[in-house]
């Protein structure tokens, strides 16, 4: 009876992303495992070792998953204003009694373990997002709708700010992905791009040329639309904004970002070079990648890795772990599992009857892809360090629970994609 | 909706495009550039390295002359140094407190991670006061090295000197050197530096972030050992050299002596010397800018860079060629009626001989029979000119080694000088002939050599009509490999039978009561040679003597300058008489040796350059004081009409 039963609940179960995430998990340990080797202690496998707990962790990852897949798909739909509200609730929490660690107080001490109220706002977030356009299927052509869900995504993003946890706050950015899949013009990812490709320009080319160059694109457009007035005068408004950007970004650049932020970016954009201090990490993570070449130096023989030289290397910076001791060939298989697992989440996604399991599905890959995107390109030095996990991989209980959990309701949705919530 | 739907294709190329992204960086980092794997190698692996020492040189009979002394830099690494009582480590190795600090800080702004030298070159004595504390000063280290020493403080210009490379040595070494290397920078040393300096031993260490060593490179894989260089046999006789630095002492002048059989240089004293051993240490730089300040340029290897014209003692070669082209015979004989007409030059004799032959005119130097002969030879009927008489007796004298490189194996040799028919041309325009010129009948003029080039006519003289390349090293490594090049004979084109007649007239010129160096003759050994008396812009005449002996069977040719001592009987032969017996006997005999060590005391420097102040009283030559104790043999001058003499 309980096979038949237990069969019912993972029926129509996609294991082939369940496999995926297996073996990201296994991914990770190993290289957590290879990361923390210390060739003279070594041996004797350990349990208090941080690649001991991290067994722990997936382990209990798993039966948490599938825990989930135990429950019933209208939970989530029906209780996500609820988590919604628990998780704003330790966020702001966490700015009351939280843990300092590292300049960001993100952590909320809970006996053995430290919960990070940022991850769980993460589904929290997806959740209501999920339930919101479900529920009223707005269609992001009028203001209304937008500012809803610029509400829902703003205030987690704001509360996590204020923690100060940037890294963890630009993943909310990911929401727009299914925003966009719903209906929110393509103008915004559009301007979104212009933003960030302003702010580079902003840095490396003097404004003197640059503000030049933003009136002369302006002026074709405008020029372009001379006979559609209201076109005209949207481009004459478009391009002096971008031209008052520009001046916003310096001058928020000065005022609001912290200086180990401002140094990261200027070091990322290759303004500054800094091998011992804030550059530190950067270069030896690129140096420890660099050191696998094509095929990688094998387990447990890559010497940056064994001796240390890569600071924080089992959490934010496992990937120069593999980079090093796997090589390129390690390295493409790794981004392959994830871009195979992001574009099958998209496809389930896109299976669902219903709008609620679309939406968080399309939050699922977003909020993965933003983390692997983020932490990958942050190890090669194409991205300013920005402290966030690479999904499944990187050490810590909280991360992988969170992502566990994140994934496997959307796995139960999936698997329940016949029934209507 | 069917168009939001699309929008799926959009996010998923989006993540497809990202992916590649960090592909192509990732495939520039790893594969397309090398520079992190480089990186990464520097991170963990530190060379540490052993130093050899450099090769022994030994002189001919196996007695060692180079040696190694261990002595020990101490090192240090800025990062692991904890606070130590620095006044006792600088009281131990003799700095101060300022002198600390600016070691150190030196070798902080190097490396704070990697070891570098705090302080060269520590004695043993420091050395042994140094390690009983070194366990309290932590992060400081002692490595060992070895230096240059030189038991008999002898043959400084030979052996040249070792330096630690400079900067542009390393350059030009393409990696084979590294900041702290030694080099040859003069001499043997420079020479054979490839030979000698031996190979450097690495040992791979691997070290973590910490800096902490973490144990060897892949099991020592490309660890090696230091190599200690090869051993250099050279031909010196170290007691001839010697004695030859003690007759030379207190005057300027220089002795090559060579084996004749094997071109081996026995003796190679250039004076005035220095001890070799003041190049050697820490005080090596101030040392190198006294010796280079001192009087008579002690740095100027004199045997094969001073030049001098042969005087005299060149009659003998031209007397060869003579009876090679057979303008004269052994019995051919020339009135002196005490000189010689040259147009309207007058060279004169200072004995009137009458007819005399070429035995006597060599003995007793006769400058109007060696101006006979050169007129002979220069006015040949097969010649069609004198240009054309010029070139071919230049040429034969070419020959004889004048004009060009020997090519011993030292750094530095000078050619010396013949002029070209062209060159006497230039000066004299078309209208010069042998009368122009006839200064070269006696060895003077446009002509002038090296003390190893006159040692060199020796021994091909008594080879009767070879030379084998002088060298100064006759074997290489344990082997003593002999080079090749110094088993060739090298013909002069003279027929041995010619060189009887000129050996006679070399013979009688030290053992006949009529010759220039009678005084010099060896008891029991023909000793044969010629004085020479070389007129010189730089005042009074050198000092010329060259010689070989035994006559048959020769065991050593030489040349032997006194520069500014006078006649050439009068130092120049009884210094050489001193060797040659010294080397052929082991002893110097009888009252000889009373003379010879009379000889080492007698000082005879050429003038000080005066000084360049007003009020400096005018000194007649105060510095040059020649005590004559030996009679010198009447000697042969040449008066020209103008008022220059030339002896």
């Amino acid at each position: 009876m309980t096979t038949q039963q237990g069969s019912r609940f993972f029926f129509n179960v996609d294991w082939i992303t369940i496999l995926i995430y297996t073996a990201l998990c296994t991914i990770g340990f190993v290289n957590i495992y290879a990361s923390l080797y210390n060739p003279e202690t070594s041996a004797v496998f350990n349990f208090a070792s941080n690649y001991g707990k991290q067994l722990i962790y997936i382990i209990t990852g798993l039966i948490i998953g599938f825990s989930i897949l135990l429950l019933d798909a209208k939970f989530f739909s029906v209780f996500s204003p609820i988590v919604y509200g628990i998780t704003m609730l330790l966020l702001m929490a966490v700015l009351v009694v939280g843990r300092k660690v590292a300049g960001n107080q993100a952590w909320i001490p809970l006996g053995a373990f430290r919960l990070q109220p940022s991850e769980l706002a993460k589904f929290g977030t997806a959740l209501l997002i999920a339930r919101y356009v479900g529920n009223f299927n707005p269609k992001f052509t009028d203001i209304k709708s937008i500012f809803f869900a610029g509400l829902i995504i703003g205030f987690p993003l704001l509360l996590i700010m204020l923690q100060p946890d940037t890294g963890s706050a630009l993943v909310f950015l990911a929401f727009m992905f299914p925003l966009y899949r719903e209906g929110l013009s393509g103008y915004f990812l559009l301007i979104f791009l212009g933003m960030i490709v302003l702010f580079i320009a902003d840095f490396l080319v003097p404004a003197y040329i640059l503000i030049p160059i933003i009136a002369a694109i302006g002026g074709f457009f405008i020029y372009q639309n001379r006979r559609k007035q209201k076109m005209m005068f949207s481009m004459i408004f478009a391009t002096i904004i971008a031209i008052g950007y520009l001046f916003l970004v310096k001058v928020a650049y000065e005022k609001v970002l912290e200086p180990h932020q401002r140094t990261r970016i200027e070091i990322m954009l290759g303004l500054k070079t800094d091998p011992k201090g804030a550059g530190y990490n950067v270069i030896q993570s690129k140096i420890a990648i660099g050191a696998g070449q094509l095929t990688g130096r094998g387990f447990l023989e890559g010497t940056q890795t064994k001796y240390g030289y890569v600071p924080e290397q089992s959490t934010d910076f496992i990937f120069s772990t593999i980079g090093e001791e796997w090589g390129f060939m390690g390295c493409s298989v790794v981004i392959g599992l994830y871009v195979f697992l992001l574009l099958r989440v998209i496809n389930l996604a896109e299976r669902q009857r219903s709008t609620f399991s679309r939406v968080y599905g399309y939050c699922v890959a977003s909020i993965i892809f933003f983390h692997v995107f983020i932490n990958i390109g942050m190890t090669i030095g194409i991205i300013p360090v920005i402290g966030i996990p690479l999904p499944f991989i990187s050490y810590g209980g909280s991360s992988l629970w969170s992502f566990t959990v994140l994934l496997f309701i959307f796995l139960k949705l999936d698997s329940n994609r016949m029934g209507f919530i | 909706m069917e168009n939001l739907f699309n929008r799926k294709y959009i996010i998923q190329g989006l993540f497809i495009v990202i992916a590649l992204i960090l592909m192509g960086q990732l495939f520039y980092i790893q594969v397309a550039s090398d520079r992190y794997f480089l990186s990464a190698n520097s991170n963990v692996l530190r060379k540490k390295y052993t130093f050899p020492a450099r090769g022994v040189i030994t002189d001919r009979n196996s007695k060692v002359l180079v040696q190694n002394e261990p002595v020990y830099d101490l090192m240090v690494t800025p990062n692991l140094v904890k606070p130590f009582d620095t006044l006792a480590l600088c009281r131990i190795i003799g700095i101060d407190m300022d002198g600390f600090h600016k070691r150190f800080n030196k070798a902080r702004n190097q490396s704070r991670y990697q070891r570098s030298v705090f302080e060269k070159q520590l004695s043993v004595q420091t050395y042994a006061a140094l390690q009983e504390r070194l366990s309290r000063f932590i992060g400081f280290e002692t490595q060992n090295r070895t230096v240059r020493h030189y038991p008999d403080s002898v043959a400084g210009q030979f052996f040249g000197y070792v330096k630690e490379v400079s900067d542009k040595d390393i350059e030009e070494s393409e990696g084979y050197y590294r900041p702290g290397d030694y080099i040859g920078k003069s001499g043997v040393e420079r020479q054979y530096n490839d030979v000698l300096r031996g190979e450097r031993g690495v040992e791979n260490t691997i070290y973590n972030a910490r800096n902490v060593p973490q144990g060897s490179y892949l099991n020592g894989k490309f660890d090696t050992l230091a190599i200690s260089g090869e051993t250099l046999v050279s031909s010196l006789d170290i007691d001839i050299q010697k004695l030859g630095e003690q007759l030379l002492k207190n005057k300027v002048g220089s002795i090559v002596a060579i084996e004749p059989s094997t071109g081996e240089v026995l003796a190679f004293v250039s004076s005035p010397t220095y001890d070799p051993n003041l190049m050697v240490g820490r005080q090596q730089g101030n040392n190198y800018m006294d010796i280079f300040r001192s009087a008579n340029r002690p740095f100027l290897v004199r045997p094969l860079s001073g030049y001098y014209s042969p005087g005299s003692s060149f009659k003998p070669l031209d007397d060869l060629i003579a009876l090679q082209e057979g303008v004269i015979d052994p019995n051919t004989t020339f009135n002196c009626p005490g000189g010689y007409w040259a147009g309207n030059h007058f060279v004169s004799c200072e004995h009137v001989d009458g007819n005399i032959s070429l035995r006597k005119g060599l003995a007793r130097s006769c400058n109007t029979y060696a101006c006979y002969v050169f007129q002979k030879l220069m006015t040949q009927k097969k010649f069609k000119n004198k240009t054309e008489a010029y070139d071919s007796w230049s040429a034969k004298v070419r020959k004889f080694g004048l004009g060009s490189k020997l090519d011993l194996d030292m750094p530095f040799e000078r050619k010396g000088r013949i002029f070209t028919s062209e060159e006497y041309t230039k000066r004299f325009g078309k209208h010069w002939g042998y009368t122009t010129v006839i200064s070269l009948a006696i060895g003077q003029g446009e002509m002038s050599a090296t003390p190893l080039q006159m040692a060199n006519i020796m021994a091909i003289i008594a080879n009767r009509g070879y030379y084998i390349k002088p060298h100064l090293i006759k074997g290489i490594g344990e082997k003593k490999e002999v080079k090749k090049e110094y088993l060739i004979k090298n013909s002069v084109d003279i027929d041995a039978s010619h060189f009887e007649p000129v050996i006679d007239g070399m013979q009688d010129a030290v053992n006949a009561p009529y010759g220039t160096a009678r005084a010099s003759a060896i008891p029991n050994i023909l000793f044969c040679g010629k004085t020479g008396t070389v007129q010189n812009p730089h005042g009074k005449n050198h000092s010329v003597f060259v010689g070989f002996a035994p006559r048959d069977n020769p065991k050593i040719a030489i040349a032997v300058i006194v520069e500014n001592a006078g006649f050439g009987g009068a130092y120049a032969a009884p210094i050489a008489s001193f060797i040659t017996e010294k080397y052929l006997t082991g002893k110097i005999s009888g009252s000889r040796l009373a003379q010879s060590e009379a000889m080492k005391k007698v000082v005879v420097l050429p003038d000080v350059p005066k000084p360049k102040i007003k009020w400096a009283p005018k000194s007649a030559d105060s510095a040059a004081k020649p005590v004559a104790t030996l009679p010198a043999s009447s000697e042969n001058k040449i008066v020209p009409t103008k008022t220059t003499t030339i002896n």
